[in-house]
């Protein structure tokens, strides 16, 4: 994933800067300069969001809670509290609800206002959640959206789409695909998918046909 | 305030289109402009809900065509000028008049423990719930020119209180006075057919999370 960023820096180093580039870098430097912001820091800060979170977070707290059901059972009742046992805490996770999904439930995750997205355990929103299709149609629309994703919802199975309009932040706990009994707690970890814990796509085992 | 962030329900935006592989920042510029904004809310001169004003405020046909980041961008520099940080002359010139007094800005050393610590959008004020888990409600027919987290598309709609959350900082007052009026926050379950009328799924169901003063006992 940062090879591509740094291939995009270098790239920036050897063309002329765009508009908003520029306009960051002059502000940048403002900043610096005024003594409000050390670039070391935002060296930091970006690393902890390229690198320390991210969706493999909240796929091990799904994996937990598949292998062991006093997890599951904590994760539903506070869910917090239960996330926090694996340290993934602190900004934009201060309130944390978990959603199960069943064979007649499908929950879906959106912030039709802005871009609220749990950070400690999905990292920072892919630019789909926060783009105007999504935010527009998830909550008219959903089981379009879903089709159109290739997770198409039965008629008899009850969609509910959560709205972040507060500071409360949801993950999806996705069904544990069949065909994995006996799977260690890693091993599941490693098919959780982001989308999954949004509420746009359901876990495959490896077996099953990708899309 | 009505204005294009507001989206829930709008039509003709086009497909969603997830992006195989995608990276976290799709430049080095996105990045800066992420870390800026955390860097920047390190001096608490706003807090997030004037934050998301901010962005809110960036016009309509600006909004829709900016991405993102750009999005953050012009919101922190509204942000930075509205509140003393930067003067508007500093901005256009982005040379310095003069140095910041006070506060030192956040240490790389510092970034982690900045991360983890716990902002109080959930306060321990005692105030008692309006309602309880299962009573229906219908929510305020109201459309304030300043900041709000209810939606045009769930005003003067029934509900029903699915779960207490506790007592919060009230957004729409925190962003336009910091006045926090802490108050219950709920997740309140709408019928889809309530918000979208009879094209939407009879089972399905939209939940918002709604503070008091969003609501009346319906």
């Amino acid at each position: 994933m940062s090879d591509h960023r740094d291939d995009e820096h270098a790239r920036e180093h050897d063309r002329p800067l765009s508009g908003p580039a520029l306009r960051a870098k002059a502000l940048e430097s403002l900043l610096v300069e005024k003594g409000l912001v050390d670039p070391k820091a935002l060296d930091e800060l970006i690393d902890t969001y390229e690198t320390k979170v991210g969706p493999r977070n909240g796929a091990r707290i799904v994996a937990r809670a598949w292998v062991d059901p006093a997890y599951r059972k904590r994760l539903l009742e506070d869910a917090s509290a239960a996330i926090a046992e694996f340290g993934f805490i602190g900004r934009q996770g201060e309130d944390m609800v978990v959603l199960e999904n069943t064979p007649k439930v499908r929950n879906v995750v959106v912030c039709t206002l802005c871009s609220c997205y749990p950070w400690p355990v999905l990292g920072l929103p892919p630019v789909w959640y926060k783009s105007a299709p999504y935010r527009a149609r998830a909550v008219i629309d959903p089981r379009g959206v879903l089709k159109e994703l290739g997770s198409e919802v039965p008629e008899d199975v009850e969609v509910r789409v959560w709205d972040s309009t507060a500071e409360l932040r949801y993950l999806v706990l996705p069904e544990r695909p069949a065909g994995t009994q006996g799977w260690s707690e890693d091993e599941l970890a490693a098919i959780v998918t982001r989308d999954a814990m949004i509420g746009v796509a359901q876990v495959k085992s490896p077996g099953q046909s990708k899309r | 305030m009505n204005s294009v962030h507001d989206m829930g329900g709008m039509h003709g935006m086009g497909p969603v289109e997830i992006e195989k592989n995608e990276p976290v920042f799709h430049s080095e510029w996105e990045a800066r402009v992420h870390a800026l904004n955390l860097a920047c809310g390190y001096h608490r001169k706003w807090n997030i809900d004037m934050g998301r004003h901010s962005r809110e405020r960036i016009a309509p046909a600006e909004y829709l065509a900016a991405t993102y980041y750009e999005k953050w961008l012009r919101g922190l520099e509204m942000l930075l000028v509205e509140n003393g940080l930067v003067t508007a002359k500093e901005l256009a010139t982005g040379r310095a008049e003069s140095k910041a007094g006070g506060a030192s800005a956040l240490r790389a050393s510092e970034v982690t423990s900045f991360l983890r610590v716990r902002r109080l959008a959930r306060v321990d004020d005692e105030v008692p719930p309006k309602f309880r888990p299962g009573e229906r409600v219908l929510t305020h027919n109201d459309h304030p020119i300043g900041h709000t987290r209810l939606p045009r598309y769930a005003r003067a709609k029934r509900g029903v209180i699915d779960r207490d959350h506790g007592v919060f900082i009230f957004p729409d007052t925190h962003a336009m006075t910091r006045d926090k009026k802490p108050q219950h926050c709920y997740s309140v379950r709408f019928a889809a057919r309530e918000l979208w009328g009879p094209r939407a799924g009879a089972r399905d169901s939209v939940y918002l999370d709604l503070w008091d003063d969003h609501l009346d006992p319906a």
